[in-house]
Formats: structure tokens, sequence, C-alpha cells
């Protein structure tokens, strides 16, 4: 299977009805690692996940995955920082991306329920998920994004919303879909979750990406002051 | 006073006794108010799904035309449509003047406005919720369009008996285009103001119980789907 890695950003641009958000980023996403993107608030984490994903225009510079965009967007899923929820069971829901690829209402049904109890949803299958807890709708989301098999994950901020042991379910998750091969981009604001997870750590500041380094060169010897200060848990801005 | 009561316990003896004559008007108002509901959901959700989730030019001026069209007077649609109807009109050739045909099509006319704006506002909604998911996950256009109808099926269904609602008390355009025609194109309302206007009392409180009674089950209906949209397991 051909894969749509690397993903090659070159002065890369995201704006919002003629105002700049993001850019110019020159970024190299590599085939292997686990990326955690950080940065204060406003840094542009948002936009830049959206801008790779493809939910965001690239209206300036180039940016190109491995195979043509269309074929790379097949194999690509986004976790949003507050969970969208379609009004259907969690099933239905699980199942939904499969029927959009034309898997069978039934073999999509079965694929659900074995979805849901990897996740640790088992027992809500019949539930109707706008009613689930916080933590359960991004667990959700998660085995929803996962299902189809992406090649590449996108999350952002998926831990914002919910408490300890959701986000300790939900990291577990995310290192056994990094160990069955999926690529894992995220953002956090959580300093302790980018230690435990990045192995690169892009740190975005003013819409710019700032700096890109291994993690364990990122958290003891930062590059520039700015990553410094935002390490030490410093107000950066 | 004493007439009023009087009226009642006639209408219901005509009610429970099985009278064919009210029985034949009630099937004819549901068999034209069904239709014509049908025909209007028909062109009306997926219109509304449509508007909600594509951007041209001229959108806004699609939306303002239905809501204006919204507002329009039973009478005038009723006018309209007998001009059209009409012998010397431009669909006269079809005969449908004061047949159940045409009483459906100023129905038609009437409610798919009503129901594409309540299905655009719902759709559009849904949409906003939508929206970064579907785009994410590659759906293409009509399957986008699917998940928002079938997902907002409980707002829709509260769009078409509004619709029918609307329909089946309606009795300015459906007097005109109908013509009140005994055996033929009479129906709830219209019966009504007949049978008012002869002092028959009894015939029209029997035809108005029923409008009452199906008023009422509709905004039951509505009631109902509102609580399970909120509380919701289908
Ligand atoms: N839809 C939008 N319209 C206008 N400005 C936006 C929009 N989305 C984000 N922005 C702006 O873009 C910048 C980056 O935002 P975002 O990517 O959400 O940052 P982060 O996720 O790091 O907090 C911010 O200044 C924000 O105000
Ligand atoms: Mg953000």
């Amino acid at each position: 299977m051909v894969s749509i890695l690397p993903l090659e950003m070159k002065a890369a641009t995201a704006s919002m009805r003629g105002k700049k958000l993001v850019g110019p980023v020159n970024f190299t996403l590599e085939t292997k690692g686990f990326t955690i993107v950080v940065g204060p608030n406003g840094a542009g984490k948002t936009t830049f996940l959206r801008l790779m994903h493809g939910l965001q225009r690239c209206a300036g510079g180039q940016m190109n995955w491995a195979v043509p965009a269309d074929e790379a967007q097949q194999k690509q899923a986004f976790v949003f920082q507050s969970p969208i929820m379609m009004r259907r069971s969690v099933v239905d829901s699980l199942a939904y991306p499969l029927r959009l690829r034309g898997v069978g209402k039934a073999e999509a049904r079965t694929q659900a329920r074995e979805c849901a109890a990897r996740f640790g949803i088992g027992p809500l299958l019949e539930s109707w998920a706008p009613m689930l807890s916080g933590g359960e709708k991004q667990k959700l989301s998660l085995a929803r994004a996962l299902i189809i098999k992406p090649e590449v994950l996108f999350l952002d901020e998926p831990c914002a919303n919910i408490d300890g042991r959701a986000t300790r379910e939900i990291e577990t998750l995310l290192k056994t879909a990094q160990a069955a091969g999926t690529r894992i981009v995220m953002s956090t604001h959580d300093m302790g979750q980018a230690r435990r997870l990045g192995e690169d750590i892009v740190f975005m500041l003013k819409g710019m990406v700032h700096e890109h380094s291994p993690a364990e060169m990122f958290f003891s010897t930062p590059l520039t002051a700015e990553a410094k200060a935002f390490t030490n848990g410093d107000i950066v801005e | 006073m004493d007439s009023i009561g009087q009226g009642f316990w006639d209408a219901w003896g005509l009610i429970i006794s099985l009278d064919p004559d009210l029985y034949e008007i009630i099937f004819l108002s549901l068999q034209v108010t069904v239709s014509a509901v049908i025909i209007a959901s028909v062109i009306g959700l997926p219109m509304g799904a449509w508007l909600a989730v594509n951007r041209f030019w001229s959108r806004r001026y699609v939306i303002a035309v239905l809501n204006a069209l919204m507002g329009l007077p039973p009478v005038v649609v009723g006018l309209f449509v007998y001009m059209l109807l009409s012998r010397a009109g431009p669909l006269g050739g079809f005969g449908l003047l004061f047949s159940p045909s045409a009483m459906i099509i100023a129905q038609v006319i009437i409610i798919t406005p009503l129901i594409a704006s309540i299905s655009h506002q719902t759709i559009r909604d849904l949409w906003a919720e939508y929206h970064d998911l579907l785009i994410s996950m590659n759906a293409t256009r009509t399957q986008r369009i699917t998940a928002l109808l079938w997902d907002g099926k409980r707002a829709l269904l509260t769009a078409t008996l509004a619709g029918f609602g609307r329909a089946i008390g309606e009795v300015g355009a459906i007097m005109i285009v109908g013509g009140n025609i005994e055996h033929a194109t009479r129906v709830l309302t219209t019966a009504i103001a007949l049978e008012t206007g002869k002092g028959n009392f009894a015939f029209a409180m029997g035809l108005g119980l029923v409008l009452i009674v199906l008023a009422v089950i509709i905004n039951l209906l509505i009631h109902i789907i509102g609580k399970t949209e909120r509380a919701s397991t289908w």
C-alpha cells in the first residue's frame, strides 16, 4: 500500500477573509512519529491542524502529500476539540464512516460493535450519542475516526474538556493506535501530556511554526527563548 | 345558547351514527390534504435542504421569496390557481377546475413554502453542527444532504405536520378552485361555511368537531416528536 506521507508544506498559509491566520509555514510531516503541537491560546494550533487535514484551504504556498490530494483525504481522520455528535445511536454513529465508504449495513454494524468494545464504549452501543458524557463522546469520536483505519489521525486538544480518567484512557487508546501503525498529530495545552506522548514537538507562536524538534530536545534544550519560557510554564504571547 | 347545546348533541349523533354525507366529506378532506402534504413535502423538504447546504449568489433572494410566499393570503392563491385552470387560462385544457386536483394544487402552493422554510431552518442549523465532520469524512454532496435529512427527520416531520395543519383548515382557496360541489369537492371547511350560512348548525358542528380533533391530534404529535427530540431514542 502506498503511503500518503510525507506531507510537505512550503510557505503554506491559511487565511480567513483576507486576514492571515497561520503561516507561512515550512514543515514536513514525516512517515514516522507522534507529533504534538503546542503553543499558547490563539497561536494557530487548530488552524494548522485543519490546514493539514484540508478543512482549511491552503491560501498560499504549497502543500503536498505523497499521493494526489483526494486520495490522501481518504486516509485521514480528525478528532475535534468539542466532539461533533450525530443525532444517532452510538452503534450507528460508528457505522456511519463505513457506510459512507459503501460498506453494507450489517457488515458496518458488526464492525461498529467490535470497534466499540475495543474503545471501551461497548455497553453504550444503543445509547443516543448526543446524550453521552464528555469523556464518552470523545472516546466515540476517537473510535469513529479510527474505524476507517486512517493512515494519519489529527486530534485537536481532544482532552481539553474531559477529566483525568478519560484522558488516561484516551492516551492509552492513542498509543495502541500508534502501535498499530497510525501516524498521529495532536495539539494539546497539557505539557504533561506532551511529555507522555510526544516524539516530536511543534511549538507554535503567532501563527508560525516557531520550533520543531524531537521531544527530548524540546523539553531539555529548547532552541529559542520563547520555547524555553513556554516549557517553563511562563506566559508567552 | 340552547341551539349550541342542541347542535352539539345532533353533531354527536351524526358522528356516531356514521352519517354517510359527513364521512364522505371527512374522507375527501383527508384525501386532498394528505395528497397535498405528500407532494409539498417531496418538493419542499429537499428544496429546504438544498438551500441550506449550497451557496450561490441568488440564495438570499430565493429564501426571501420563500418567506414572502409563506405569507401569501390563501384567497389570492385560490384566485391565481382559478385563473390558471379556468377554461381561458394557460392550463385550462386539462379541465381541472372544480375538481379535487385543483384543490390539491392550491394547497400545494400554500404549504410548500411553509414546509421548505421550516426544512431550510432545520437543515441549516444541523449543517452548521455537522459541517466540519461531514467534510472531514469526505461525504459527497448527496451523502451530506441524505445525512442531514435523516438526522433532522423529527424536525422535518414536524414541518410536514405543520403543513397538514395549515392545509386541512384552509377554506378560502379551496372554496374558489373547488367550488364546494356536493359529493365532488365539498370538504370540511367549505361545508362548515355553507352549513353555517344555511343555519344547519348540527351538521356544521359535527364537521367542526372533526376538525378540532384533527388539530389536537396534530399538535399532540408535534409535541411528542419535540419530546423525543430532546430525550431521544429513535
Ligand atoms: N474562523 C475564524 N475567523 C477569524 N479568525 C479566526 C478564525 N479561527 C481562528 N481565528 C484566529 O486565528 C488565530 C489562531 O486560532 P487557532 O488556530 O484557533 O489557535 P489555537 O488553536 O492555537 O488556540 C487566532 O488569532 C484566532 O482568533
Ligand atoms: Mg485551538
